[in-house]
């Protein structure tokens, strides 16, 4: 009986696939805003994953010694040596700032403006922590280190360019999700999306979620690997 | 267009319950590292923290478990072609790297 029941579940989903697909109306029944968004992280997607790709290219390729990433990213705090700490603050950072804009979205279609707002802002500020935490990170690996896009003094020269590609173009990402969630947030608070609706919230909660979604990749790839 | 299919509209504690997993499950890849686990083990642990968060991440906070069928297969097709990609590029790189083993000196 379990088996029929997903069976026809399937059955239904390819059908309302094939519906939406061959019937005399839009496919995609959602606000066209969201759907481009949708295309355009697919987009980014590709781009992630083309990174991410040469990155497994040279790492795999080089016969030099990769660096300890454990090593290279540990700092010593109070006399303590912890590997990894500040990238596992950065995690849970954006972690964070993901669930306050779940929330934000979910105040929104509510229509609690102040709520949405200021859920927005606390998403916006905690990103913004999270570019600083970067460029101190950058800036103890650039002058402490001694890492550069064309070597380092730790192994394989490939190390400092794919890093400083990788997580710089995630960096981009995150400020200009703080830039965009201020205009938005500040639209919202001033009660453009009033008539419009507030699938705008729902639109920006998805890039930003994707950017903490990016994260967990590097973070998985580049970090612990 | 029908507003109320769109509108995701999930109780606050749905995504404070998965705020908290994914806390959890940052904290359990952050102690792989920590405690320097090796070998099939720490790759293991290290994928699977990583897809459960990217699914926790798409399916609840990105609302995808509730879109339409159309919707998913837009989604998962493309990444499943660059999945090959990537197979096919890590086969390339066990050859450049066997090459560069023989031929470099």
């Amino acid at each position: 009986m379990a088996n029929d029941d997903k069976h026809s579940k399937q059955t239904s989903s390819w059908q309302s696939a094939v519906a939406d697909w061959s019937a005399d109306k839009e496919t995609f029944n959602m606000p066209w805003g969201k759907l481009m968004m949708w295309i355009f992280l697919l987009s980014d997607t590709f781009i992630f994953s083309i990174f991410l790709t040469s990155y497994m290219k040279v790492r795999m390729t080089t016969t030099v010694e990769w660096p300890s990433s454990s090593e290279v990213f540990a700092l010593t705090i109070a006399g303590n040596h912890i590997p990894l700490v500040l990238i596992a603050i950065m995690t849970f950072i954006l972690i964070t700032s993901s669930g306050t804009m779940a929330m934000a979205v979910n105040f929104a279609y509510k229509g609690d403006k102040s709520k949405t707002f200021y859920l927005m802002i606390i998403t916006a500020v905690l990103g913004a922590s999270f570019v600083g935490m970067q460029a101190f990170e950058w800036t103890k690996l650039i002058v402490d280190e001694g890492i550069r896009p064309w070597g380092n003094p730790m192994g394989a020269a490939q190390f400092g360019s794919i890093f400083f590609m990788i997580t710089g173009f995630h960096g981009l990402h995150v400020s200009c999700g703080v830039i965009y969630l201020a205009i938005v947030a500040n639209k919202v608070r001033k009660g453009d999306y009033d008539k419009k609706g507030f699938h705008i919230v729902e639109i920006t909660g998805l890039y930003w979620h994707f950017v903490d979604l990016v994260w967990v990749f590097i973070f998985a790839f580049f970090y612990l690997w | 267009m029908s507003q109320s299919s769109d509108q995701q509209q999930h109780p606050i504690s749905l995504y404070l319950k998965i705020w908290g997993l994914l806390f959890v499950l940052s904290t359990l890849s952050y102690l792989v590292d920590y405690y320097q686990l090796e070998g099939i083990l720490r790759w293991t642990l290290i994928l699977v923290f990583m897809f459960l968060k990217a699914g926790l991440i798409i399916g609840i906070f990105m609302h995808v478990s509730w879109e339409k069928y159309s919707v998913k297969l837009l989604l998962f097709i493309p990444p499943i072609a660059v999945l090959i990609f990537i197979a096919l590029m890590a086969i390339e790189a066990d050859y450049t790297y066997l090459n560069r083993l023989t031929f470099s000196k």
